[in-house]
């Protein structure tokens, strides 16, 4: 019992000395409470608030690309890019195989990719991924399986009218910025600006709620071009079947509206589809319409013969004497196919004679000559604004010797675009009126300035008529029920020291229709092999094909009704 | 001492008639005063850290009515009966231990249920009672303090089921089931000599703990630990969201249901382990200090109940039931504020969740039993 005695108070000993151990430790958590809650407290709470409060982008997309009548053919479509932590993202392979399997990538390259940016914090595992890999990834994301790993919503570009509309239109980059055709000359217009806002996210990098908006997006404007796409997809077929058909090294053609001064069509040869830009010829991201200068040849002549009537000494009845078939010039010969003898002014378009036009030329003094080409548009851009464009070249003619005023009268010597062509020759469809050309659609046409005679322009329809007609050179770009008018080119291709004697550029540039004008088209196919190489065997029948369909499509009526009655009888005759 | 005596004590000869009630059902009043403003403190936390979800309350209520359905039939059991048990309660225990490493069912990652179809349970619980009862009764046969063999003999006791629940892995547990065996020896009259000799052998007992007998996972917490940014993502995670939760109530805290951190799902395991953080985020340093209080409250209860015991073994027994009360508690806060590492020790009757609950009730209804159960000293 004594010895009982003498344990109690050693029990109550040891348990007090306990509660003093209990006493301090619940001191040390009190003191640990308050150090963090008074001392650190704000320390603590930034750091609470940077981990759930976060600015984001609030994403805009880019505008539309439409042709004149509202049809899509550049569209943002909402798209998933796969992002990496490699620094989460574990490298091994048994979390990267089901990565990889849905991305459709090997798990070695994957591990490559994540090995390489080990010390990053970001990137790009793959970007525009299909709408299926996206959800089998988020599919993953939801399971928990992967850490690391995150989808990036944006905006791709699609592209409907693919390889027609591909040069005008152009594309843009992995970032949405424009790089070729309207993408990228509209960029500002077009261009979207994201909006970030302030955002709650929880542990999960989940947005639970909006805070509030930082910065309003803005979404990117419309664009409607002036493209007809009904035209746009009749001239490139057309175009494309005659480049292959002659298997000619590349091709543009053009139709402007007479009365807007509106690109309604300008397709070319190469050309590249916007929604997959991988493979094809090199070369054929170029619009060549506007980017790709050559000597107009005889489409040149129209030009010259306007300026000699501008002078007032001519008439389309003034006769000219080409005997004997060539001009010599100091050391140089100015040549015709064959001895034409005295022909009218008419009659050099008609017969394109390179003798008859190069007498006018000499005759009248550079400067006027000068003078109407510029005032036509040669050696300027044509101001529609298209990346790339060039405004080809035409010298000042103080610095014309007597030869090269010769040759440059029939198309020798300066060089142009197919648009320019198109728009120099609109000023004699619009009965001497030039306008701006647009890519863009035109509300309310410009007035445009006159400059040259309505009676000059008129007479040059006319002469430009017969070249399709049975005497002229192009007689294959006539067109059923339509009075056409135009001018053939086949140009020599100037080569190094020279011209070549055996590749051509075949050239058509003509209007419809003659009665009232209202489509100019040029069409340009560059080196034509095999026996066809004349640009009234090359060029006008595309000229032929494209235009009858677009004055159909376009509702404009017939003005050789008459005509066409007569061969619609005889074929019914003749069955 | 008199503040922790109960109002009017049990002592006295007129006892009103509610506590005549709750002398009759063997309970004790502030004690379960106490452990009533506690759950309720807890579920009104468990709400918020729920993220307001009804359903989380009512599983949680049922298994607070069970807990106290087992307290207070533990309650009504008398001491000597509960002293006869205890060696078949511990030889249970130790076998369900060995059933659950052999056909262990894996849940969490870790062996530690038991599922008898309609129930799982988990052993290492069982084996929180089990083992300081037996201690208490190996110590209690002979007078005190024990001596060296019998230490050594109750060291081997204290050991055999914490090495098995440890295996589990089951770190937290293992630690609360040592801590309650050495209570008791320790309540038993272990010389200061022999604690500074194990204080000196703890020291290398750690370094090969640490070298051998650790798991990857058990290191990994230890070194986060000692610095959580070393491993930011990974089990640092917790530690540092739970700083910045505790650390973001202030003074008074962000108010209820308006904790970011937990609301957000920063903060992990915020209704188990972890629910401290949403208690501190949301009800500051004040609401910090009101739990603490109240578990203050009880666990001197507990202790004073020790000392009033007629018997050694119900005086180690309470003794040692009630550190380990503290210990949960100690660990739980100690690991959420970053003072210990994270071992996966929930907050004592706060933590949602039942196994423990039951476990810790039970231990109050022994308390009680204790309490309740004395014979009246002749005046």
């Amino acid at each position: 019992m004594v010895k009982a005695a003498g344990r109690m108070p050693s029990y109550r000993a040891r348990s007090w000395s306990l509660v003093g151990i209990l006493a301090i430790a619940a001191l040390a958590l009190v003191w640990r409470a308050v150090d963090q809650q008074i001392f650190e407290t704000d320390f603590l709470q930034d750091e609470g608030e940077r981990r759930h409060l976060r600015a984001v982008e609030v994403p805009a997309h880019r505008g539309m690309i439409t042709d004149r009548t509202g049809e899509p053919l550049a569209i943002s479509t909402p798209v998933d890019s796969v992002w990496a932590n490699p620094r989460i993202l574990a490298p091994d392979r048994r979390a990267l195989e089901p990565l990889a399997k849905a991305l459709g990538m090997k798990a070695d390259d994957l591990r490559q990719t994540l090995a390489k940016r080990s010390n990053r914090a970001f990137v790009y595992l793959k970007r525009r991924i299909n709408p299926e890999t996206a959800a089998a990834v988020s599919k993953l994301l939801e399971e928990g399986k992967i850490k690391g790993v995150g989808l990036e919503r944006g905006y791709r570009r699609y592209y409907p009218g693919g390889e027609v509309f591909a040069h005008v239109v152009g594309f843009t980059d992995m970032d949405d910025v424009g790089q070729e055709g309207a993408e990228l000359a509209y960029e500002s217009w077009l261009r979207s600006t994201p909006g970030k806002k302030l955002v709650i996210r929880d542990g999960h990098a989940r947005v639970v709620r909006d805070v509030e908006s930082i910065q309003a997006p803005v979404e990117g404007k419309n664009l409607a071009l002036s493209i007809d796409r009904r035209l746009q997809y009749l001239a490139y077929r057309e175009l494309k079947s005659a480049v292959k058909q002659h298997q000619a090294q590349s091709g543009s053609a053009v139709i402007l509206d007479v009365r807007s001064g509106e690109v309604l069509a300008m397709v070319n040869q190469p050309a590249y589809n916007p929604n997959g830009k991988k493979g094809g010829r090199p070369g054929r991201f170029r619009n060549r319409a506007v980017t790709d200068v050559f000597e107009p040849g005889s489409t040149m002549k129209p030009f010259t013969v306007a300026a000699a009537l501008e002078s007032g000494r001519y008439q389309p009845a003034s006769v000219i004497d080409t005997t004997p078939g060539f001009l010599q010039v100091g050391r140089n010969r100015v040549r015709d196919h064959h001895n034409l003898g005295v022909i009218d002014v008419a009659t050099i378009i008609r017969k394109s004679s390179n003798v008859g036009v190069s007498k006018i030329a000499l005759d009248l003094t550079g400067e006027q000559l000068w003078d109407l080409y510029s005032k036509m548009g040669f050696g300027e851009t044509t101001g529609v604004g298209f990346p790339g464009e060039v405004g080809g070249q035409l010298t000042p003619y103080q610095s014309w010797a007597r030869i090269e005023q010769a040759t440059l009268s029939f198309g020798y010597g300066l060089s142009v675009t197919s648009l320019q062509l198109a728009r120099a020759y609109a000023v004699f469809a619009s009965g001497g009126v030039k306008r701006p050309v647009s890519l863009v659609r035109v509300e309310q046409p410009v007035e445009g300035k006159p400059i040259i005679s309505r009676a000059t322009a008129r007479a040059m329809v006319e002469m430009m008529e017969s070249v399709v007609s049975r005497e002229g050179t192009a007689q294959q770009a006539a067109v059923a029920g339509y009075r056409v008018a135009g001018k053939t080119g086949t140009v020599k291709k100037s080569i190094s020291g020279g011209y070549s004697e055996d590749r051509y550029l075949s050239v058509f540039a003509g209007l419809a229709p003659v009665s009232d004008p209202r489509l100019v088209m040029v069409v340009m196919i560059d080196d034509p092999q095999g026996k066809k190489y004349y640009g009234g065997e090359v060029a006008a029948p595309v000229f032929a094909k494209v235009m009858s369909g677009a004055l159909r499509l376009l509702n404009i009526a017939p003005d050789d009704m008459e005509r066409y009655g007569v061969r619609l009888a005889a074929a019914r005759g003749s069955e | 001492m008199n503040r922790f005596y109960p109002p009017s004590g049990l002592r006295e000869s007129n006892p009103t008639k509610a506590e005549g009630l709750l002398a009759g059902l063997h309970l004790d009043l502030p004690l379960l005063t106490g452990l009533i403003l506690l759950c309720l403190y807890g579920l009104f936390v468990l709400y918020s850290a729920s993220g307001q979800d009804a359903g989380h309350i009512e599983r949680q209520l049922i298994r607070l009515a069970l807990a106290f359905i087992v307290m207070i039939v533990v309650a009504q059991i008398p001491p000597a009966q509960i002293r006869r048990w205890s060696p078949r309660l511990y030889a249970i225990s130790l076998l369900l231990l060995v059933v659950v490493l052999v056909i262990g069912h894996v849940g969490k990652g870790a062996q530690r249920w038991l599922d008898l179809g309609f129930f799982r349970f988990q052993p290492a619980e069982l084996a929180k009672l089990a083992v300081p009862m037996m201690i208490t009764w190996f110590l209690a046969e002979r007078s005190l303090p024990p001596s060296w063999r019998r230490i050594a003999i109750a060291g081997v006791m204290i050991l055999a089921p914490v090495l098995m629940i440890a295996k589990q892995p089951d770190l937290g547990t293992a630690l609360l089931v040592a801590s309650a065996g050495i209570f008791a020896l320790f309540l038993a009259g272990l010389s200061w000599r022999f604690m500074a000799g194990m204080i000196i052998t703890a020291v290398p007992a750690g370094w090969a703990l640490w070298e051998w007998g650790m798991r990857d996972y058990q290191r990994g917490r230890v070194l986060t630990f000692l610095d959580p940014e070393r491993d930011p993502l990974g089990s640092g995670y917790h530690i540092i969201q739970s700083k910045i939760a505790i650390g973001s109530g202030g003074l008074y805290g962000k108010g209820w249901l308006n904790g970011t951190q937990s609301h957000l799902e920063f903060l992990p395991e915020r209704t188990t382990d972890f629910i401290f953080a949403v208690l501190a985020e949301e009800f500051g340093l004040t609401g910090i200090v009101l739990l603490l209080a109240l578990y203050l409250f009880i666990i001197l209860r507990g202790l004073y109940i020790s000392t009033q015991a007629q018997d050694t073994f119900n005086r180690l027994l309470g003794g040692s039931l009630t550190l380990v009360f503290f210990v949960y508690l100690f660990v739980n806060t100690g690991m959420v504020s970053g003072l210990l590492p994270v071992v996966g020790v929930p907050l004592p009757l706060v933590s949602y969740g039942g196994t423990s609950l039951v476990t810790i009730m039970a231990g109050f209804g022994i308390l009680m039993s204790i309490h309740t159960h004395r014979k009246l000293l002749p005046t």
